[in-house]
């Protein structure tokens, strides 16, 4: 079987994050990433299926340098080879630009199977696995929760809408986007991350994809910003019993839970 | 040529679901703004009863799609319809609510109908006869505006809650019924079987105070913190979704897009950073005090009283303070 896990490098959850200078990006100095967390599990369930069923796994992401620092790890948990598009210096907004080139890049493969994480914890357009399908024609399945595959044809669990699910069948080839906490991501042992070092990482140019409109974008992006309040907030910090007195206070008298 | 906005109102088990009334009143707001008219389209096995309780709404017209092959909701199935009523409506913009249906099959209507799409939208403004958009980035960290460019269509989806119900405007819509033909589509998806996960057992959504448990917690037996607290203010017990993964709390306590939606007298979140899907199910709450170490955290956006400060200080010390207070 046949695996490719659409992976995305974004900054790690707790980092504090400012605007760069154009206003349309995040000043990435002395920011850490890691990979995207649906990605990751969506990583981990291509392991298992590989485990299960064998073939490869193949990790396809798109961003700059840094990226290859997740490309390693996820090569490190078992991932067989690796295929970079390089995006430095490309900033195009709109996901169905980026579907096309991760499209372009992976077309030849033939995979049997496109996993990839349900939403970025970047720009979070949730749009990616949905339109790679479409592009390349397969059946797909979102907010997957559990995978099984048999001849020709995949089962999954779908997450529905307050607390309820729905098992669909799929033939395969397919595109799944999956949910985050189906399985249990595994760490990388020593060997796993000496027999990384031997792994193909191979690089294209988004130049060298042959997708004649990678600049168009059907939607323009004007300017990234703090949010505006709604609502009155007040800070309580520094001293704990000060904070929890004028806690106690509020609860009284605001929220009138005393 | 395009005409107006086109709401397509989701069908949940046979009714217009809240988040498609919400969508609803959004295109009534921005139609308005922009001096363009309103219509919705509802799909279904039969989609008559569920359109005629739309045309008490203001909208030109509601449309009703009926097909035996959209009993059960499949991407293929939706798409090739909503092509067919957008082929007939022609609509400029075509908003749809941003829930888990929508997120499944939007993206690829999108591409049939050669239509831009701007994803999960909390808000809107128009300028100079055009429409931006805002949407969150960096998981809720900052908002973003956006809007479109070049021909239509153009497709938006707004997340839940973001507009309120409340403000829909009563009217007289026709409805009309749009004959889908699908014997020429594909259905890919076969829908075995839809269950619910964990009988619901606890139904939070009465709750007077409910203090939430978020990572920040760091470790299953630190839960107790959060459970003498409530105990403590008489209130229940919920969690964060990865709280509820890591078996920390049992998933019917899951508060957020994947569970369940409160509006306590009081919600206390503890180690909870905000991410979207968890407030959407809280920010209703009537008073919202949010406990986490980063002020940076996106809950402190809708909290009444943000408390910067170590919960592992805070929560024992308020624990025992609310214990002799009470």
């Amino acid at each position: 079987m046949k695996i490719a896990i659409l992976l995305k490098q974004v900054p790690v959850k707790d980092a504090t994050l400012k605007v760069n200078g154009d206003g349309l990006w995040i000043d990435e100095d002395n920011v850490t990433f890691e990979i995207n967390e649906s990605d990751h599990y969506g990583l981990e369930e291509a392991l298992r299926l590989k485990e299960k069923h064998d073939g490869e796994v193949v990790v396809v992401t798109m961003g700059p340098e840094r990226v290859k620092e997740s490309i390693k790890q996820a090569l490190a948990k078992g991932a067989d080879r690796a295929i970079h598009i390089n995006s430095s210096g490309y900033s195009n907004p709109d996901p169905i630009a980026h579907a096309k080139l991760l499209c372009a890049a992976i077309k030849d493969e033939n995979f049997d199977l496109i996993l990839s994480g349900l939403q970025s914890d970047d720009l979070g357009y949730g749009q990616t696995g949905v339109l790679v399908a479409e592009m390349l024609g397969m059946a797909h399945a979102t907010l997957v929760m559990e995978t099984d595959v048999q001849d020709g044809k995949i089962k999954v669990k779908r997450e529905l809408e307050g607390g309820w699910f729905q098992s669909v069948e799929l033939p395969l080839p397919a595109v799944l986007t999956i949910q985050s906490g189906l399985n249990q991501i595994r760490y990388a042992t020593i060997k796993g991350i000496m027999a990384a070092k031997r792994k193909e990482i191979k690089e294209i140019a988004i130049s060298d994809l042959g997708v004649s409109d990678a600049d168009a974008s059907g939607i323009q992006m004007h300017k990234i910003y703090l949010p505006v309040k709604t609502k009155q907030t007040v800070v309580l910090e520094g001293d704990t019993a000060d904070i929890v007195s004028k806690l106690v206070d509020k609860l009284k008298n605001e929220a009138k839970v005393l | 040529m395009a005409n107006g906005i086109l709401v397509v109102l989701e069908n949940n088990d046979g009714k217009i679901s809240r988040i498609g009334w919400e969508t609803l009143t959004a295109a009534q707001k921005i139609g308005s703004d922009l001096g363009i008219g309103v219509s919705a389209a509802v799909l279904g096995k039969d989609a008559k009863s569920m359109a005629d309780s739309a045309a008490g709404k203001h909208a030109d017209a509601i449309y009703a799609a009926s097909n035996a092959a959209l009993e059960n909701y499949t991407p293929d199935g939706y798409t090739a319809a909503l092509e067919q009523v957008i082929a007939k409506a022609a609509p400029a913009y075509i908003f749809v609510g941003h829930s888990y249906q929508a997120r499944d099959y939007v993206a690829k209507l999108a591409l049939r109908i050669n239509a831009k799409i701007i994803s999960d939208c909390i808000g809107y403004k128009v300028d100079g006869g055009s429409l931006m958009l805002t949407r969150q980035v960096f998981a809720g960290k900052f908002n973003a505006d956006y809007s479109f460019s070049g021909n239509g269509p153009y497709i938006a989806t707004f997340q839940a809650g973001a507009f309120s119900a409340d403000g829909l405007q009563p009217g007289s819509a026709k409805v009309e019924e749009v004959a889908v033909d699908l014997s020429g589509t594909e259905i890919r998806t076969n829908v075995l079987d839809i269950f619910q996960g964990v009988k619901q057992e606890v139904d939070l959504s009465k709750a007077e105070v409910i203090v939430s448990a978020g990572r920040g917690l760091k470790e299953k037996d630190n839960m107790a913190l959060v459970e003498g607290l409530a105990k403590a203010l008489g209130g229940d017990v919920s969690g964060s979704r990865p709280v509820c993964d890591d078996g920390w709390l049992k998933i019917d306590r899951q508060i957020g897009s994947s569970g369940q939606t409160v509006s306590p007298k009081l919600y206390l979140a503890v180690g909870i950073s905000g991410a979207i899907q968890h407030v959407v199910g809280m920010k209703n709450s009537k008073y919202i005090v949010a406990i986490n170490k980063d002020p940076h955290a996106p809950i402190f956006e809708i909290a009444d009283v943000a408390v910067v400060a170590d919960l592992f200080e805070v929560v024992p010390a308020l624990t025992k303070a609310v214990q002799e207070a009470a």
